[in-house]
């Protein structure tokens, strides 16, 4: 996988003012948490499972930071109830998903999450961001950042398989 | 021996822990000073109500269970000049355990969690929870890597374990024994937005 794109992100992430990385360790993800394990300047957070960084990234913005939820499809399923909190509490939520279970898939069980990942989300009120090609991810994560901070919504970014290329098994 | 819970919903159940939850609370509480507080759902934000009122530092939850203690590790992360302790129930602890262990590793020196253990689901009826049978979650939070924490059983032992609250210098828990009882409701503003902005105004001066 091309590190260009993903190292725009982290840029993008941080001029964007985000300081709290929550992530389950992830493949798609794997720049972008190694930036930020290696940053002094941000708090990289490992999460037993991604709910938790619901609660945490609501609880950076009651103390005045940023923060963004790095998972994989699949951890959206564990998020739903937690979601309730940002919804109900109006919290400014950024997430950016990799996708499996998408184009090109190879493992049946991961379809049934990625295949139903955008419409929960919608369902739980999160605007879906969807990014196919490199050349879509610096804009998308800038209207995501703006979206979710300035306009104080619950934002996903989902970066496809058509972008990360699809696991070989 | 008459059942003190007798008129109540907790009439007839029995804990291990025999600590008043509403003077423990409030005892730990009022030894930390000027902190920021997550409360979690039901019966630990009453106590966190009962002990320090309507206070603006104060996030209590009516919802979205499990949440608590990760709300705290990020608000924690936020603030380090501030204190920040999450009060939470043994039933919503166990809701998502794993956050002991992250909360261990990333192990802030700012974050302290109260858990008010009455070993019931109070809020659905006081169905036994695991901590009646065998569950001990102060081990279980030693086990997550938390370096500080205390079980406290006696009055006498909460003002050791306050002060663990106030000068740890890692993430530190403490576990209290509470008997099992149907305290007061508190009365709170249920509108979750309206709390964050609230407290968002007093800590940081802006919304």
């Amino acid at each position: 996988m091309s590190t260009e794109w993903p190292e725009e992100a982290y840029r993008l992430l941080r001029e964007g003012g985000v300081d709290q990385f929550a992530y389950v360790p992830d493949a798609g993800h794997q720049h972008l948490i190694d930036r930020s394990i290696a940053d002094p300047e941000v708090h990289s957070i490992a999460l037993t499972t991604e709910e938790e960084g619901v609660g945490m990234l609501a609880g950076a913005h009651l103390g005045g930071s940023r923060g963004v939820l790095l998972m994989q499809s699949s951890g959206v399923g564990n998020c739903i109830n937690l979601l309730s909190l940002i919804r109900a509490g109006r919290f400014p939520f950024l997430t950016l998903i990799s996708m499996r279970g998408d184009f090109g898939e190879g493992n049946p069980w991961q379809m049934p999450m990625g295949q139903s990942t955008q419409p929960v989300l919608e369902a739980c009120d999160v605007i879906c961001l969807r990014i196919d090609e490199p050349g879509e991810v610096a804009r998308t994560i800038g209207a995501a950042l703006t979206m979710a901070f300035q306009n104080e919504m619950p934002v996903a970014v989902l970066l496809g398989q058509k972008l990360l290329g699809a696991k070989k098994f | 021996m008459a059942d003190p819970n007798e008129g109540t919903r907790a009439a007839g159940k029995t804990a291990t822990g025999h600590l008043d939850r509403r003077v423990a609370v409030k005892t730990l509480l009022d030894m930390q000073g000027d902190v920021l507080i997550v409360a979690g759902l039901a019966g630990a934000k009453g106590d966190v109500t009962a002990a320090v009122g309507d206070d603006p530092r104060v996030f209590g939850f009516g919802g979205a269970m499990g949440a608590a203690a990760s709300m705290g590790l990020g608000l924690a992360l936020a603030q380090p000049n501030k204190r920040v302790i999450v009060v939470t129930g043994d039933g919503e602890l166990l809701m998502n355990v794993g956050t002991l262990a992250t909360i261990a590793v990333a192990n802030p020196a700012n974050l302290g969690i109260i858990c008010v253990d009455n070993e019931h689901y109070g809020e659905t009826g006081f169905q036994r929870s695991h901590t009646g049978l065998g569950t001990d979650l102060a081990v279980m939070a030693q086990g997550g890597g938390i370096g500080a924490v205390r079980t406290v059983r006696e009055t006498a032992e909460l003002h050791d374990a306050g002060e663990m609250l106030r000068n740890s210098n890692g993430a530190a828990f403490v576990l209290l024994k509470v008997a099992v009882n149907e305290p007061p409701k508190m009365r709170t503003v249920w509108d979750a937005s309206w709390h964050k902005t609230r407290f968002r105004e007093a800590l940081l001066g802006h919304p």
